[in-house]
């Protein structure tokens, strides 16, 4: 089922040109820095090399910014925190993660950076991993409620960016978390 | 007036040596442990280049937790290399070894270290060598001398002209930094506002491979030291995170989740050609170390429901579980001579350091904190560093592989984790 999911996915990025590449591409065009800003439609003179081209910044509209800031949206509700080596979002968050989904697919210029975090106990490096999983679901989730796999880039902080710098089970719990970026908060 | 000044110039140097040897702390647990007493007697001249040089070699020596230095009275005249040796008057101060040396300045504006090792049981001279330096460069000098003594006397390399690289943590401020093995003359190499970690070294000492999250999300870079250039060797889309090196400098193991997951990738360490993927999970495979003869990958993966230890050939295959015993067993780091995996085990709630022997399975605890990190050996594999906390702050300990001598390691101000400790220069 999952590999029809991610086919279908892959199917649909490739459409738009970018996703699923297992190519050097995907390398995010990190030894090259662009500084063009990517504008959309800067290419009518067609003297932008396509690597530039390819790199798609543009911003959702301001009237969808600001509705991710708004505090009486949902879309402004960012977090998503776990119990003790849990990895699934829990009911509670659903609608917080639907709501997301729903604006991914109204927004189809949106991106998204999604970073699973851990408490600090253990290895940093198996942290990451923890907190990749963590990150991992919650993409898997919003592809499922509609999102596009290239909106979405999932990534880990492990145990490296807390939230509460205590060192017990209140601290903890805050610490053990997702946090839902949108492009330009990145 | 030449005496008074002689004598004043001496207090100077007693207060700067006490305060130097405050610095560190040497705890050996085991009092039976067997400390070799070692005469270090100072060289005549060894303050025209600044430090006391024999001050630092005996620090050195002690810190190896194998010498004790024995208190020298002021002899006159002030013995060199050049001097006879009296075995018998050197017994009675009950010296096992003994260091005898000069320094002078040469015309060239440089300084020249030469000295002799003896040892006194034997009545026999172990070896003698000279080594010219720049006043900038008498520490390593005197870690170099600290060095040779060590090698003389116990066969193996030392490991004093060595560094070691860790991370400082400000607030928000992040240092990568290199020192010297003994803590001093630390410099940073990267400055941040975002987390720095798994900071490791190239088999040659010329490039260190960390993560950096700068950009928000880990990504691999490789830090050229000559020209603190550096690299991106992995930026995919995802997680790049716990690079090695492989024992020939040419590749590097990254942990990558740009195939979903946290999995094993092979890199050209020069950023050429495509990943390779080696692990095959579904679970988290990461934390990739290679053995010292390049044939395995030893790797945590939580494959089994707990993370664990398990090892593969270094071009991908079938993973053998290393570890059983606990819960939690992670960050594995084979020993320089392949016989040991130095790991962190978690027993009650505890984080500790403890070592596998591969010929018998035998496992050994060999730290008694509590939150314990990063083991790195020393490139001859008698010590271990490891990153520790204690009073609420990150500290570098280091702890002999034996577990008898533990010493922490001094740092001013801030949390210092993820030690690596560089490999030998030559």
């Amino acid at each position: 089922m999952r590999s029809i999911v991610i086919a279908t996915v892959c199917a649909a990025g490739l459409l738009i040109g970018a996703a699923c590449s297992t190519t050097p591409e995907d390398q995010a065009a990190a030894k090259v820095e662009d500084k063009s800003g990517g504008k959309p439609g800067a290419s009518a003179q067609a003297v932008q090399p396509p690597k530039v081209a390819a790199v798609d910044v543009s911003k959702p509209q301001a009237g969808s910014l600001a509705a991710l800031k708004d505090p009486n949206s949902p879309l402004s509700k960012r977090s998503i925190f776990y119990d003790l080596d849990q990895f699934d979002v829990k009911d509670e968050y659903r609608s917080l993660v639907e709501a997301h989904a729903k604006y991914l697919r109204e927004n189809p210029s949106a991106r998204m950076m999604i970073q699973g975090n851990t408490d600090e106990r253990g290895s940093r490096e198996y942290n990451v991993g923890l907190g990749q999983r963590r990150s991992d679901g919650v993409k898997k989730m919003l592809i499922l409620l509609g999102a596009r796999e290239n909106q979405i880039e999932s990534v880990s902080l492990g145990e490296e960016k807390p939230q509460a710098d205590g060192h017990d089970e209140s601290a903890w719990s805050k610490n053990r978390r997702s946090d839902i970026l949108y492009s330009g908060e990145y | 007036m030449l005496k008074l000044v002689k004598f004043f110039t001496g207090l100077v140097l007693a207060l700067l040596v006490a305060q130097a040897r405050a610095q560190l702390e040497i705890i050996v647990t085991d009092p039976g442990a067997q400390r070799s007493p070692i005469a270090i007697v100072p060289f005549p001249g060894e303050n025209l280049a600044g430090p006391a040089l024999t001050a630092i070699v005996r620090a050195d020596l002690e810190r190896s937790g194998l010498f004790r230095g024995v208190e020298v009275p002021p002899l006159s005249p002030a013995p060199t290399e050049n001097t006879p040796v009296n075995y018998g008057e050197w017994r009675s101060r009950l010296a096992d070894a003994l260091v005898l040396g000069s320094v002078t300045a040469n015309a060239d504006g440089r300084f020249e270290v030469r000295f002799r090792v003896y040892d006194i049981v034997k009545q026999a001279p172990l070896g003698a060598i000279a080594y010219v330096f720049t006043k900038d460069n008498a520490r390593a000098a005197a870690h170099r001398v600290a060095d040779f003594v060590y090698e003389k006397i116990t066969g193996e390399k030392g490991v004093f002209s060595t560094q070691i690289a860790y991370v400082v943590r400000r607030g928000n401020a992040y240092e990568l930094q290199i020192a010297d093995a003994d803590g001093e003359r630390a410099q940073y190499l990267l400055r941040s506002n975002e987390p720095i970690i798994s900071p490791v070294w190239s088999p040659e000492g010329r490039r260190i491979a960390y993560v950096s999250f700068e950009s928000k999300k880990p990504v691999v870079y490789v830090h050229y030291l000559e020209d603190r250039k550096r690299q991106v060797v992995a930026s995919f889309k995802g997680s790049n995170s716990a690079p090695a090196w492989s024992p020939d400098g040419k590749t590097i193991a990254v942990v990558l989740s740009v195939d979903g997951g946290s999995q094993i990738f092979l890199l050209n360490a020069d950023g050429s050609g495509a990943r390779r993927r080696i692990s095959n999970s579904a679970s988290i495979d990461t934390e990739p170390r290679y053995s010292n003869d390049g044939k395995w990958i030893y790797f945590t993966s939580d494959r089994g429901g707990s993370p664990q230890v398990y090892r593969m050939p270094s071009t991908g295959g079938e993973p053998q579980r290393v570890t059983f015993e606990g819960s939690y067993n992670v960050s594995p780091r084979p020993s320089p001579d392949g016989r040991v995996i130095a790991y962190v085990t978690r027993n009650a709630g505890k984080f500790q350091v403890a070592l596998l022997d591969l010929s018998n399975r035998q496992v050994q605890v060999i730290t008694d904190s509590d939150r314990d990190e990063s083991p790195s050996f020393a490139p001859n594999g008698r010590m271990i560093l490891l990153a520790t906390v204690i009073g609420g702050r990150g500290v570098l300990s280091a702890v002999s592989a034996d577990g008898r001598i533990k010493q922490r390691l001094p740092f001013a101000g801030g949390d210092v984790r993820e030690p690596a400790w560089g490999p030998f220069i030559e």
